[in-house]
C-alpha cells in the first residue's frame, strides 16, 4: 500500500522498551474505586444509585444525560458509600462530583448479554449497545465513540482506519494490547465496519511495532478478511495524530474546520475496537483498559489492566516507586498534562501514567530567533513563530488569523525551539483568551438586545398612550363638538360635563362593587357591647374637652 | 506547573552560533595566509568591544548578562563584521564599527531578536559612508610582507616598517579594480591582462580561496541544519543568473559568473550574513524571494552603483522588505479548504 508524507513531525526518543519487557497483568482490586461522573468532552453522567446501593460488577451507575455523554458502570460489585467531590486527572487539578464505590471482593457480575452474530442487528442497534456499554475513545480525547459510528447515510464512509501508531514516548499500552488482544482488536473492527458500512479498513501500526505487527496479521489469516490492511507507518511523531495518519494513508487532508467524515473517513484507535468487540460480542460494558506505568520514577515499569476508579498512587506502588518520583503526568511527554498529586483515580482516557522527577534546571528562556526551526516541524503547516508573537502582544486578531485553531498542540514547536519558549503554553493561553472574549462579547450583545429591546418597549407603550389619549381627546371634541357650534361656552361645558362624568364613573363603579362596611355585620352580643361602651366613652370625652 | 510538552531539544541558540563561528574558521584562516594578520587583529578589536557593549546596555536595560552573553549572538556579530573589513585597519575602525552594530542596530530596537537590520552590516555601512578611505584600501594578497606585530602596529600606532609606504601596500579590491577600470574605458580583457597578479586563476587572487573555504564552511552548517539551504541558494543562484545574461550579451563590459561569485564576498555574505534568521524571512518560499532579492541587488549595485561590494546594502535593503515578504508568503495551512 502507497503511503503518503506528512509535514513536519520530529524522530523522538521512544523510551518505549522498559516497559514492554512483562506481559500485562490484572492489577490488584483496590478496596476503594473512585469514578468521575465527566471523563470525557460533553456532558457528565447523572448517577442513578444512591450512597447505600449495592451494586453488581457491570451494573450502570451513571446514566447518559446528552447527545455526547456516556454511562459509567461499576467496576466492581460492591456498595456505594459516597457521590462527593474527589480530585479527577485534570490540568487544573479540579475536583468534580464522583461516585465511590468500596469493592466487596466478589467481583460478582451482572448478567452480560452477549451478540455474537451482530451482523443481524441493524447499524443503530449495534451503536446503541456500544453507547450502552460506556465506550469513548481511548487514543486519549475520550469523545464518545457511538458519534464516530454514525454515519446517517450508508456507503459514506470510504475508509475505516485503526489507529495502532502510539507514536508518542513512554507509551506502549497500544502496542501491548495489539500483541496481547490482536484477534479482539479485528473482531471489534468487523463491528464497527458493520455499523459504518465502510468499504475498507486499514489497521495502522508505526513499524517500530514489529511484534504487534506481526500478531495483527496473523490473527488477520484466521478472519480471512480481505478488505483489512495491516500497514507499517513511519515512526514520527506525530503520525498517530488523526489528521496526519489519515493523510498518510488516504492521501487526502481533513478540512480545516472539518471532519474526517466530510472526506469519507472514519479513524478510531485500536483500543477502542477491543473494548466495541467486548461490549458487542460478549456483552461486557468498559469498566478497564490497558495503562502503561512508567518513567525513572518507577522500578517496574509496566502495562496493567486497570479498572476504572483505581487510584494512581496504588499503580506507582504497583509498579515499585522509587525516590525519583515526583512528578506525575498522565499522557505522554508531547501531550499528557502534570498531575499535582498521585491521589487521582485512573479514567477511561488514562492511557500512560509516566512518573519521573521533577525538572530541577529550567532553561532560560532566549527571545525568538525568528530560526523558523518550529514551522519546519509543524504538522498543521503553520508559523509557530509568528503566532507567538502575536499572541504575546495578544494581539487575537492577527492569532486567528493564522490560524491558531488548526494547531493541535501536538508540542513539536515547543520541542525544537532553540531560545526554549514554551510555545504551546502560549497558544493555549490564546485559545482560552479568545474563547473568554467571545463569552464577554456573548453576553455584551444579549445585554446590548436587551436594552434595545427596552427602549423599544417604552417607546412602544408612550406610543401607545399617546395614541389612546389622542383617541380619547377626539371623541371628546366630537362629542362636545354639537354642543359647541351653539353654545360659546363650550369649553366650559366640556370640562363640566366631564366632570360630570368622570364624577357618574366613580359612581357607577362604586355602586358595582357596592362598598360597605363588613366589620359590623353578625356581631356577637358581647361585641356590641363593648362597641357601645366605646361610643359612649368617645362621646363624652368630646364633651369634656 | 508548566504545561506539556515535558521533553525538549538540547539545541541552544549558543550552540547553533558557535557552530556558526566554527564554520568560519577555514575561510578566516584563508584570509590570514593570503592578507596577513590584520584580520585577526580586527576580529579580538571587534569582539572585545563587542563584549564591553553587550555587558554595558544589558546592564543599563536591566538584562540578565550571562545568558544574552552566552548566547553568542554579540561575538558573531563582530566577528562577521571584521571580516568584511580591510585588513589593515587602525583599531578604532573595527572598534567603532562593533559598538555601532551592537549599541544602535541591536539594542535600541530591542536587542537579540527584535533587531529589524543585520547589525554587523548596519556598522559595516556606517563605516563605508563615514571612512570611505579607511574602508577601501586593502592590503594584496601574500606580498605585503608584514608580519603580526608590524600589522598590530599599524593598528594602534598606524606607523609601518621604515622603508614601506601605505601608498605603496594598499590597493584596489579585484572588484574595485575593475570598476575603475571600466569607467576609464578599458575592457575586462585588458584589464585582466595587465593585472594578471591581481585576478589569480578564476576570480581574483587569494580571494577565490577565501571564497571557495567559505562556501565549505556553509555547506557543513547546511548539513548540520544550523542554516537551511534556500538563501544561500537563491542568492548566489540569482547572483550567478545576472552574471550570466549580462556576461552573455557583453563579455567585454560584464565580469563572468565565476567572478562574480569567487571575486568578493559573496560566499561570506550568503552563507553567513543573509543567513542570520532575526533579520531574514521565515517561510521557505520566503527566504527563497528574499535571498534571490539579495542576489540580484548585489549585482546591480556591484555593475552599475556606486561601490565595489554590495553584500552590505543588499542585505540591508532585503530587511527592509522582510516583513512584506513574510505577510505575503504564508504558508497554506493543513486542510485549507482552498488548497487544489
Amino acid at each position: 500500500m502507497k503511503l503518503w508524507k506528512i509535514f513536519g513531525g520530529l524522530k523522538l526518543k521512544g523510551n518505549k522498551s522498559m516497559s514492554m519487557k512483562h506481559a500485562t497483568q490484572d492489577a490488584p482490586l483496590p478496596k476503594i474505586l473512585t469514578l468521575p461522573l465527566k471523563q470525557h468532552i460533553g456532558y457528565a453522567a447523572e448517577p442513578c444509585v444512591k450512597v447505600g446501593d449495592a451494586v453488581l460488577k457491570g451494573q450502570i451507575i451513571a446514566e447518559a444525560k446528552d447527545y455526547i455523554s456516556t454511562p459509567i458502570h461499576a467496576p466492581s460489585s460492591g456498595k456505594i458509600i459516597a457521590i462527593e467531590k474527589h480530585r479527577i486527572p485534570h490540568p487544573s487539578g479540579i475536583s468534580t462530583d464522583c461516585i465511590v464505590l468500596e469493592t466487596d471482593g466478589k467481583e460478582q457480575w451482572l448478567e452480560c448479554k452477549p451478540n455474537a452474530n451482530y451482523r443481524q442487528l441493524e447499524a443503530n442497534e449495534v451503536r446503541n449497545i456500544i453507547r450502552d456499554a460506556g465506550i469513548v475513545g481511548l487514543g486519549g480525547a475520550g469523545f464518545p465513540s457511538y458519534i464516530k459510528l454514525n454515519t446517517e447515510q450508508t456507503n459514506a464512509i470510504d475508509t475505516l482506519i485503526l489507529n495502532g501508531a502510539e507514536c508518542e514516548p513512554y507509551i506502549t499500552c497500544d502496542a501491548m494490547l495489539m500483541q496481547e488482544q490482536s484477534r479482539k482488536i479485528i473482531d471489534g473492527l468487523n463491528v464497527m465496519r458493520h455499523a459504518l458500512h465502510a468499504k475498507q479498513c486499514v489497521i495502522a501500526v508505526e513499524d517500530n511495532k514489529r511484534a504487534a505487527h506481526t500478531l495483527l496479521v496473523n490473527a488477520l489469516h484466521e478472519h480471512e478478511a480481505e478488505y483489512i490492511d495491516i500497514i507499517q507507518v513511519p515512526t514520527l511523531y506525530p503520525a498517530g495524530g488523526e489528521k496526519q495518519l489519515i493523510k498518510m494513508i488516504t492521501g487526502k487532508e481533513v478540512p480545516s474546520n472539518g471532519l474526517p467524515l466530510n472526506i469519507g473517513v472514519v479513524c478510531h484507535n485500536v483500543a477502542t475496537a477491543s473494548a466495541i468487540a467486548d461490549a458487542v460480542l460478549e456483552g461486557k460494558p468498559l469498566i478497564s483498559r490497558y495503562v502503561t506505568v512508567t518513567g525513572e520514577g518507577v522500578d517496574h515499569p509496566t502495562n496493567l489492566n486497570i479498572l476504572f476508579g483505581t487510584p494512581f498512587s496504588d499503580l506507582v506502588d504497583l509498579c515499585k516507586r522509587n525516590n525519583k518520583a515526583e512528578q506525575f503526568i498522565m499522557g505522554g511527554p508531547m501531550m499528557g498534562f502534570e498531575v499535582s498529586t498521585d491521589n487521582i483515580p485512573v479514567i477511561k482516557t488514562s492511557n500512560c501514567i509516566l512518573v519521573q522527577a521533577k525538572e530541577t534546571k529550567t532553561e532560560f528562556v532566549m527571545p525568538c530567533i525568528r530560526c523558523g526551526k518550529c514551522a519546519e516541524v509543524c504538522p498543521a503547516q503553520l508559523l509557530p513563530q509568528q503566532l507567538y508573537w502575536y499572541a504575546n502582544a495578544k494581539n487575537f486578531d492577527k492569532v486567528q488569523d493564522h490560524n491558531i485553531y488548526d494547531c493541535i498542540e501536538c508540542g513539536c514547536c515547543s520541542y525544537v525551539c532553540p531560545s526554549h519558549i514554551p510555545l504551546v503554553q502560549y497558544y493555549r493561553f490564546a485559545k482560552t483568551e479568545i474563547y473568554a472574549l467571545e463569552q464577554e462579547k456573548k453576553k455584551s450583545d444579549i445585554a446590548r438586545q436587551r436594552h434595545e429591546f427596552r427602549q423599544f418597549r417604552l417607546e412602544r407603550k408612550k406610543a401607545e398612550n399617546e395614541e389612546r389619549k389622542r383617541q380619547k381627546r377626539e371623541l371628546l371634541k366630537k362629542v362636545n363638538g354639537d354642543k359647541a357650534s351653539n353654545d360659546k361656552s363650550s369649553a366650559e361645558d366640556a370640562k363640566k360635563s366631564a366632570i360630570e362624568a368622570a364624577m357618574a364613573r366613580v359612581k357607577a363603579k362604586r355602586d358595582s362593587q357596592s362598598i360597605t362596611p363588613a366589620n359590623t355585620d353578625n356581631l356577637t352580643a358581647q361585641q356590641k357591647k363593648s362597641i357601645a361602651e366605646a361610643d359612649a366613652r368617645r362621646n363624652k370625652e368630646q364633651k369634656e374637652s | 506547573m508548566k504545561s506539556s510538552p515535558y521533553i525538549q531539544t538540547d539545541e541552544n541558540i549558543s550552540r547553533m552560533m558557535l557552530a556558526v563561528i566554527y564554520a568560519l574558521i577555514p575561510g578566516t584562516l584563508a584570509y590570514v595566509h593570503f592578507f596577513g594578520f590584520g584580520v585577526i587583529i580586527n576580529i579580538a578589536i571587534a569582539v572585545l568591544t563587542a563584549i564591553i557593549c553587550e555587558v554595558s546596555i544589558l546592564k543599563i536595560r536591566q538584562r540578565p548578562i550571562k545568558p544574552f552573553i552566552y548566547d553568542g549572538t554579540a561575538v558573531l556579530t563582530a566577528i562577521l563584521l571584521a571580516l568584511a573589513l580591510p585588513t589593515l585597519t587602525p583599531w578604532w575602525l573595527p572598534a567603532l564599527g562593533s559598538a555601532f552594530a551592537i549599541i544602535i542596530a541591536k539594542h535600541l530596537y530591542g536587542g537579540m531578536g527584535y533587531n529589524p537590520f543585520n547589525p554587523a552590516m548596519v556598522g559595516y555601512a556606517m563605516l563605508l559612508i563615514a571612512f570611505p578611505k579607511e574602508m577601501t584600501a586593502w592590503i594584496p594578497a601574500e606580498t605585503h610582507g608584514l608580519s603580526f606585530f608590524d600589522s598590530l602596529r599599524y593598528s594602534f600606532f598606524e606607523t609601518l616598517p621604515a622603508g614601506v609606504s601605505y601608498d605603496a601596500l594598499t590597493m584596489a579590491t579585484p572588484l574595485d579594480s575593475i570598476k575603475t577600470q571600466l569607467s576609464l574605458g578599458y575592457t575586462l580583457d585588458e584589464i585582466h591582462s595587465t593585472n594578471s597578479q591581481l585576478f589569480g586563476n578564476i576570480a581574483g587572487y587569494g580571494w577565490e580561496w577565501v571564497n571557495v573555504l567559505f562556501l565549505l564552511g556553509g555547506i557543513v552548517l547546511i548539513f548540520i541544519k544550523v542554516i537551511n539551504w534556500h538563501i544561500p541558494v537563491a542568492m548566489l543562484g540569482a547572483l550567478a543568473f545576472m552574471a550570466m545574461i549580462f556576461n552573455f550579451s557583453d563579455a567585454g563590459t560584464y565580469s563572468s559568473i565565476s567572478f562574480h561569485l569567487f571575486g568578493g564576498a559573496a560566499m561570506l555574505g550568503a552563507f553567513f550574513i543573509a543567513t542570520d534568521p532575526v533579520t531574514a524571512a521565515v517561510s521557505n518560499r520566503g527566504r527563497l524571494i528574499y535571498g534571490a532579492g539579495i542576489g540580484v541587488l548585489v549585482y546591480i549595485i556591484r555593475t552599475w552603483g556606486g561601490y565595489p561590494d554590495a553584500i552590505a546594502f543588499a542585505v540591508l535593503l532585503m530587511n527592509m522588505a522582510v516583513p512584506m515578504i513574510d505577510y505575503y508568503n504564508k504558508p497554506v495551512v493543513f486542510g485549507a479548504i482552498d488548497k487544489k
